[in-house]
C-alpha cells in the first residue's frame, strides 16, 4: 500500500465549465496528442481502423440528457436538456488509487498534488481503476501499464516552452475557453475565484475523495415569455396593427430625426 | 513513504516547429506543426493566428491521424476491373497525365463536354480559371449543395453574410441569436464566440430543432420545426412593426426603405424602383415632398408617403409596402404558432428581447467618421444584437427567402456592420453591381477559345439567364436557368443525374476533385451509384463514358473513377487562402494566408503523389491553355506555389495580398514578390492588416473603409452597399413570370416563379412537405455535423473515429412510446423515396416532430481503409438514402429538382419520412454495400498503433 502526503504545497487541478462546454471534443484529442508522444508509454489504439476499434484516452467526454428537477427552461414543451461532461482523473486529495496500490506506482506528488503512476513500478494489476469512483484511470492494452490524466506535469514546468503554454494541453487548445487550469489551494488564485463566484462543486462528493478538480454548473435562466412586459398585448394605446397607424409613427419620429440631423435640399 | 521518482520535465516538444494552415474543415485555422525526428509529433493552434488565435479543435488536434492515414492513395492509377470493384493499376505520373490529356484534348473542340467539378475546394480562383480557361462552362464548387442559399441571400440583401463574409461582434454583442447550427462554419471562432458570450454574461438564444453541441448551452433553447423559420423570423418583424422599434434614421440612411417602388399592375415596370433619367433611384424629400435623386446630399428621404407620376400610376417607399405587409395578421406570432411549434408568448418575448437589447443597452464609440455623402459622424452607434445561421435554414427549398428574412430582421433593428452587431470581414461588404455575371459559351460558338467570364456570379434579372433561345440549359446542372435562376455557387448535386439522363445533354468526362459523390456527399446515393455504373445498351459503354478524380484518400468515390490523380495531405502541400476566392479576413483586419509543404510527400516504393493545383496547371500546359503558357506555348508558372506568387488577376492584384512588390513592403497591390511565400512562412503563415479606427464600422458606407478597401484592391472604386430590404432582381423574375418582362420561364415553372420570387421575403411551405401525404410521413429527418469530425473523411482517422463509430437514429420521446421503441431497436424508416433500417436512440431534447442522426458517419467496408466489419459501415447508415436529388414525380413526365427554386440550393432539409419498428435481432443497417476492394497497393492497417512510443522515456 501506498501512502499520500499529509498535505501538498499547492492543489493543481482543472474547473471545466458546464455552462460552456459544448462537447466538441477538442480537450479529449490535445490530450491524447501531447500524451501520446509525452510521459510514459504511447496511448495505444487497438484495431484502429478494424470492427472493435478502441484506445486509451486519459480525458473523455460523456453526453447525456437530463430533465432539470426545478424546471429552469421553459421555452420549450420539453425541458430536457443536453449535458456535455468532460472528465479525466480529479487529483483527489484522499485519493484511493494511491492507497490501494500495492507497489507505490501511484503516487501523489508532495510539491503540487498531482496524481502520477510511475510506470516502472506499475504491474498493470488494475486495482487502482477498481477504486477510482469516477472511473479516471485507463489500463493501456499494449503497454500493460495505468494511464491517466498527468495534467500536463510535462508542460507545466517545461522550461522548453514558453511560460504562456506551460498549461495542460486540453486547457490551452480548448476552443470555447470551458476549461481553466491553476492552484485551487489558494483561495487567491484566479481559478479559485472562478469556483467561488460560479458557485464550483464536487464531482461525487459523498464519495469522500476531496476531488480538487470542479464543475461549474449552468448559469440560471429565464425563460424569454417570462421577460415579455406583464400584459404587454394589451398596451397598445397609440400602438395599433394597421398600418397607417405605423406611417403616423413614422412620420413624427422622421421629422424629429429631420430637425436633428439636417435641413434638407433648398 | 517512498521518495518520489525524479521527472524529467523539460523534455521539449520537437526539433522544429512549422506554422502552416490546418485542413481538417473549413475553418482554416493556423497550426504550428512540431516535427521530431522528421515526423510530425504535435499539433497546436497558432497564438497569433487571427481566426483561431491559439486554440484548436478536435480534428485539428487529430492531424497526425490524417497525415499517417492508411488510407492516403500513393500512386496514380487506372482502374482495371468493373467501375465499383475497386480494382486499379497503379500507373506512373507521365502516364496518368498522358491519359488525361489525351481524354480531355479532344473535347476542347466541344467543351461543353467536361464537367469539371470541385468539391470542398479552397482554390476556386484557381481552379475555376483552368475551367474558364478550357471553355467549358460546366464548373462550380461544392455551395449549390452546401449553403448556397445563406451566401447568395446575404450577398444580395447586405453585400455580405454569415461565416466568410462577416461575423457576430463577439467581443461586444449582448444577445446572441442562432439559427440552426450543430457543427458548421466557422468551427473554432463560433465555439470561442460562444464563451465570450458566456463570459460577457450576454444572452443565447438558440433556434433548432435538436438540443446537442452549442443549443446544448443556449440560455433559451426554442425547438422549431424544420422548415418554419422563415415564419418565426417574419413573426419577429411583425412585432417590431407593431411595437416601432425600427431604426429609422438607420433604415432610412443604410437600406433601400425610402427608395420609390412603381405601383403599375399589369406593366413590366411594376414593383421596380422608379429611377430619373440618369437611372439613379428616386426618394422622397420629407422636407419638400418632392421627388429627388437617393444621391442628393442633405435630404432627408421620407419613408411613408405616396408620388403621382406622370401616367396616372403612382409609387411609394419601400417601407410602406413592408409595413402593410408585415402587419398582416398572418404574420403574428399567433397565426405562427402553430405551424411552427414555438408558442407565441415566447416569439413575442423573443421579438421584445431583441428590442429591448438593441435599442435600451445601445452601444456608441467615441470616434469620428465619414460617411459616402460626405457627412460627419461623431460616433459609432451600435445595436447590440447579433444573429448567426448556417445549413440549418439555408438547406430548405424555401432556404432563399427564409435567408434573406433574417438579414432584413437584422437591417430593420440597425444591426449590420455595428459594434455588437454583425460585422462585414473585408473584402465585404460588396454590392451586387461589383460582382460578375454569370458567363457561358457566347454566341458565335468559339471552340478551343476560352469564355468570355468567369462560370458563377449574381443575376439581376432574366436577362442574365444561361439558356439558348430554345431555353435549353447552357450549364450541366442547369444553374442559372428557370429552375435555378439565382445558382450563384452552383448545382453540383445535380450534375452526375443530369449527365446520366441526358438532361440537358450528354457529356464525355466527369472530372471530379475532392467530392465524395459516389458517398455522403450525393442526395439518391445508391440511385448515384447506379448512375456511375450503368452502362448504355448499343454501345456496351458507361452512360457517363469517363471519369477522373482527385482525391489524398481511398474514398467511396475512387472506386467509381476511371483515372485517379492522387492529392497530398495538406500538410504536403502549398495553397493559399485568398481575397481572391474564400478570404479569413476578420471584421478590423484584412487576412490571407498560406499552405506550404512542412513534411515533403513521400510515398516510398511507389509513384508518390502531387498537389492537385500543380497537376491542374499541368494539364493547363500540356492543354496549352491561354493563361498558363507563352506565345511558344513554354509553362509560365513551375508549379502552383509559382502560380501563387506570379499570377496576377488585375495588374498588381494577386492570389496573396500580402508582402508584395519587390521589396516585399506593399500590401494589396503591388508587383509580385519572389520572396512572398518565405515571407508569410516567417509570419506564420498569413497575413495580416488592421483596418483604421475609423473605417471599422458602417462599412458600406464609410467613406474611409472605401477607400481603404480601393488601396487594398477590393475594388478599383468606391463600392458602397445599400441593404436590399425589397429585391427589385427578384421582383424582375417575378414579372417575367408574370408574362410581363422578357426573356419568359417555360409555362410549367411559371406559377413557382411567381409564388416564390417575392421582393419582400416570404415564407412557402418546403416542397416535399407540399408534395407529399403528410399523413402517411408526418415526421422530419436532419442530419447534423459532429463537432469532432464534420466532414466525411473523419472515419479513416484512428482517434476521432473513437469517438463517433456509428450513427443512431434519433427519436423524440413521444414518437419511441407511440411506436414502443427502445434505444438499441431497429427501425426502417421511409420517404417517399426510400427506406433504410437502422439502430435507435431516445431523446427527449428534440423537437417532438423530429428525428435526426449524425452526417456521414457510415461508410462502406473497404473505403477509407476501414475494415469491412467497421461499425461505420454495418451499423453507420446514411440519411441520403431518404433524400431524392428530385422532387416527386408530378405525373407531367418532368425531372423537378429538389432544391430551392431560387438559387437551386440541395433541399437536405426537407425531407418527410415515417417510422416502423423492425422485427427483432437485426445486426446491420439497411441497404447494406458489398465491401469496396481498396484500391492499387494499399498501405498495411495495423493491429495495434502506438503512435509517438519511440519518443516515450
Amino acid at each position: 500500500m501506498t501512502s499520500l502526503p499529509a498535505t501538498t504545497n499547492k492543489k493543481l487541478g482543472l474547473v471545466i465549465d458546464l455552462d460552456t462546454c459544448v462537447g466538441c471534443h477538442a480537450c479529449v484529442i490535445a490530450c491524447k496528442e501531447w500524451n501520446t508522444g509525452g510521459y510514459g508509454n504511447a496511448l495505444s489504439d487497438q484495431q484502429p481502423y478494424g470492427a472493435n476499434p478502441s484506445g486509451s484516452f486519459l480525458n473523455r467526454i460523456h453526453t447525456f440528457e437530463v430533465v432539470p428537477e426545478d424546471g429552469q427552461v421553459i421555452d420549450q414543451s420539453t425541458e430536457a436538456r443536453v449535458v456535455h461532461f468532460p472528465k479525466s482523473c480529479l487529483h483527489c486529495e484522499d485519493a484511493p488509487c494511491v492507497t490501494v496500490c500495492p507497489t507505490g506506482a501511484s503516487y501523489k506528488r508532495q510539491e503540487d498534488g498531482i496524481v502520477l503512476v510511475d510506470e516502472n513500478k506499475c504491474m498493470g494489476c488494475g486495482l487502482c481503476a477498481w477504486s477510482c469512483a469516477y472511473g479516471a484511470r485507463e489500463m493501456d492494452l499494449a503497454a500493460g501499464v495505468m494511464k491517466k490524466c498527468t495534467l500536463c506535469v510535462d508542460r507545466i514546468y517545461n522550461d522548453s516552452l514558453l511560460e504562456i503554454d506551460r498549461i495542460p494541453s486540453c486547457v490551452r487548445t480548448c476552443p470555447a475557453g470551458a476549461r481553466h487550469f491553476g492552484d485551487l489551494g489558494d483561495p487567491n488564485s484566479d481559478i479559485s475565484k472562478l469556483v467561488e463566484e460560479r458557485g464550483g462543486f464536487d464531482l461525487m462528493p459523498e464519495q469522500g475523495n476531496s476531488p480538487t478538480n470542479k464543475y461549474l454548473p449552468p448559469r440560471n435562466r429565464e425563460s424569454l415569455a417570462a421577460t415579455l412586459p406583464q400584459d404587454e398585448a394589451e398596451t397598445t394605446k397609440d400602438i395599433t396593427k394597421t398600418a397607417d397607424g405605423f406611417f403616423g409613427w413614422v412620420d413624427k419620429t422622421l421629422t424629429k430625426l429631420g430637425s436633428e440631423n439636417n435641413q434638407g435640399e433648398s | 513513504m517512498s521518495a518520489e521518482p525524479i521527472l524529467n520535465l523539460d523534455e521539449p516538444v520537437g526539433d522544429e516547429v512549422r506554422k502552416t494552415t490546418c485542413y481538417m474543415c473549413a475553418c482554416r485555422c493556423g497550426i504550428n506543426v512540431h516535427l521530431r525526428d522528421g515526423k510530425v509529433r504535435y499539433i497546436d493552434g497558432n497564438r497569433d493566428h487571427p481566426i483561431n488565435k491559439g486554440v484548436l479543435c478536435a480534428k485539428g488536434s487529430a492531424g497526425i491521424m490524417q497525415h499517417y492515414s492508411p488510407a492516403r492513395l500513393r500512386a496514380p492509377m487506372v482502374r482495371t476491373g468493373p467501375r465499383g470493384s475497386g480494382e486499379f493499376k497503379e500507373i506512373s505520373w507521365e502516364e496518368a497525365m498522358t491519359i488525361a490529356v489525351d481524354w480531355l484534348k479532344p473535347l476542347r473542340e466541344k467543351p461543353k463536354k467536361l464537367a469539371f467539378f470541385t468539391g470542398r475546394d479552397q482554390s476556386q480562383s484557381f481552379t475555376s480559371l483552368w475551367a474558364k480557361q478550357f471553355g467549358t462552362p460546366n464548373y462550380s464548387a461544392h455551395g449549390g449543395f452546401c449553403s448556397v442559399n445563406m451566401a447568395a441571400a446575404g450577398i444580395y440583401t447586405i453585400g455580405g453574410a454569415f461565416w466568410e463574409f462577416g461575423t457576430p461582434d463577439w467581443e461586444r454583442t449582448k444577445m446572441f441569436v442562432m439559427f440552426g447550427v450543430a457543427e458548421d462554419h466557422d468551427s473554432n471562432p463560433i465555439k470561442t464566440g460562444i464563451g465570450k458570450v458566456k463570459k460577457n454574461g450576454a444572452r443565447f438564444v438558440s433556434i433548432n430543432p435538436i438540443r446537442t453541441g452549442y443549443s446544448a448551452v443556449a440560455d433559451d433553447w426554442l425547438g422549431i420545426r424544420p422548415g418554419t423559420d422563415g415564419l418565426l423570423i417574419m413573426a419577429l418583424i411583425h412585432e417590431l412593426f407593431r411595437t416601432r422599434k425600427i431604426d429609422l434614421d438607420y433604415i432610412g440612411r443604410y437600406s433601400n426603405a425610402p427608395w420609390l417602388v412603381i405601383d403599375a399592375p399589369g406593366t413590366e415596370n411594376h414593383g421596380l424602383f422608379l429611377r430619373d433619367k440618369e437611372g439613379n433611384e428616386l426618394v422622397i424629400n420629407a422636407a419638400t415632398g418632392r421627388k429627388v435623386s437617393r444621391h442628393k446630399k442633405g435630404v432627408t428621404a421620407a419613408l411613408t408617403g405616396k408620388i403621382k407620376l406622370g401616367d396616372g400610376t403612382t409609387a411609394r417607399p419601400v417601407l410602406e409596402m413592408m409595413a402593410e405587409e408585415y402587419l398582416k395578421d398572418e404574420h403574428s406570432p399567433a397565426s405562427v404558432a402553430e405551424t411552427t411549434g414555438i408558442d407565441a408568448k415566447t416569439i413575442k418575448g423573443l421579438a421584445a428581447e431583441i428590442a429591448r437589447v438593441a435599442f435600451e443597452e445601445e452601444i456608441v464609440i467615441e470616434q469620428p467618421w465619414v460617411d459616402m455623402k460626405g457627412e460627419r459622424h461623431d460616433k459609432f452607434i451600435g445595436r447590440p444584437v447579433s444573429f448567426h445561421a448556417m445549413r440549418g435554414i439555408s438547406a430548405h427549398s424555401n432556404g432563399f427567402q427564409t435567408c434573406r428574412a433574417l438579414h432584413v430582421l437584422q437591417v430593420l433593428i440597425g444591426s449590420v456592420d455595428v459594434p455588437g452587431g454583425f460585422r462585414n470581414k473585408p473584402p465585404y461588404p460588396k454590392p451586387i453591381s461589383a460582382h460578375p455575371q454569370p458567363h457561358t459559351l457566347m454566341q458565335p460558338f468559339l471552340p478551343g477559345q476560352p469564355l468570355a467570364g468567369p462560370h458563377l456570379g449574381y443575376p439581376t434579372g432574366p436577362e442574365d439567364l444561361l439558356q439558348d433561345v430554345e431555353g435549353v440549359a447552357c450549364r450541366i446542372d442547369k444553374a442559372f436557368t428557370w429552375e435555378a435562376p439565382m445558382a450563384v455557387h452552383g448545382q453540383m448535386h445535380m450534375v452526375i443525374a443530369n449527365a446520366h439522363a441526358g438532361d440537358p445533354y450528354k457529356i464525355d468526362t466527369l472530372f471530379l476533385y475532392m467530392a465524395n459523390m459516389a458517398w455522403n456527399s450525393s442526395m439518391n446515393t445508391r440511385g448515384t451509384i447506379e448512375m456511375l455504373e450503368d452502362k448504355d445498351p448499343e454501345t456496351g459503354e458507361y452512360k457517363i463514358p469517363r471519369i477522373i478524380y482527385s482525391d489524398a484518400y481511398s474514398s467511396e468515390m475512387v472506386a467509381y473513377a476511371d483515372l485517379i490523380l492522387p492529392d497530398t495531405t495538406y500538410l504536403e502541400r502549398h495553397d493559399c487562402i485568398s481575397l481572391l476566392d474564400r478570404p479569413i479576413s476578420e471584421p478590423d483586419a484584412v487576412c490571407d494566408s498560406i499552405r506550404w509543404p512542412v513534411v515533403e510527400p513521400e510515398r516510398e516504393g511507389h509513384a508518390g503523389v502531387r498537389g492537385f493545383q500543380s497537376v491542374l496547371l499541368d494539364l493547363g500546359v500540356r492543354l496549352k491553355l491561354e493563361d498558363f503558357v507563352d506565345l511558344d506555348g513554354k509553362p509560365l508558372f513551375k508549379d502552383y506555389e509559382d502560380y501563387i506568387i506570379n499570377h496576377e488577376r488585375r495588374p498588381g492584384v494577386g492570389p496573396l495580398a500580402g508582402f508584395r512588390g519587390r521589396d516585399g513592403k506593399s500590401e494589396g497591390r503591388g508587383a509580385p514578390n519572389p520572396e512572398q511565400i518565405e515571407r508569410y512562412k516567417e509570419n506564420g503563415a498569413f497575413w495580416k492588416k488592421k483596418i483604421p479606427m475609423e473605417a471599422q464600422f458602417f462599412k458600406h458606407a464609410n467613406k474611409a473603409y472605401q477607400d481603404f478597401a480601393v488601396d487594398m484592391g477590393f475594388f478599383d472604386e468606391p463600392s458602397p452597399v445599400v441593404f436590399q430590404l425589397y429585391s427589385e432582381e427578384l421582383q424582375k423574375f417575378r414579372l417575367a413570370g408574370q408574362g410581363l418582362r422578357e426573356p419568359q420561364p417555360p409555362e410549367h415553372l411559371r406559377a413557382q416563379v411567381v409564388d416564390c420570387f417575392t421582393p419582400l421575403p416570404s415564407w412557402y411551405a418546403p416542397f416535399e412537405e407540399a408534395g407529399v401525404d403528410n399523413s402517411e410521413f408526418p415526421l422530419h429527418a436532419l442530419t447534423q455535423r459532429p463537432m469532432a469530425m464534420y466532414h466525411s473523411w473523419g472515419s479513416q482517422n484512428a482517434w476521432l473515429r473513437q469517438i463517433h463509430t456509428k450513427n443512431p437514429l434519433y427519436i423524440p420521446g413521444p414518437v419511441c412510446d407511440e411506436h414502443n421503441l427502445k434505444d438499441g431497436d431497429w427501425a426502417w424508416v421511409s420517404s417517399w423515396h426510400g427506406k433504410i433500417k437502422v439502430q435507435i436512440a431516445r431523446m427527449d431534447a428534440l423537437n417532438d416532430k423530429t428525428l435526426w442522426t449524425w452526417n456521414a458517419i457510415g461508410k462502406r467496408g473497404g473505403a477509407w481503409a476501414l475494415d469491412a466489419k467497421a461499425p461505420e459501415a454495418t451499423k453507420g447508415f446514411l440519411l441520403n438514402h431518404l433524400i431524392s436529388e428530385l422532387l416527386p414525380p408530378k405525373g407531367d413526365n418532368r425531372r423537378w429538382s429538389n432544391s430551392d427554386p431560387i438559387t437551386g440550393q440541395a433541399a437536405w432539409f426537407d425531407l418527410r419520412i415515417k417510422i416502423e419498428k423492425a422485427e427483432e435481432g437485426g445486426t446491420v443497417s439497411e441497404p447494406h454495400f458489398e465491401p469496396q476492394k481498396r484500391p492499387g497497393n494499399p498501405e498495411k492497417t495495423p493491429i495495434v498503433l502506438r503512435f509517438g512510443q519511440e519518443w516515450t522515456k
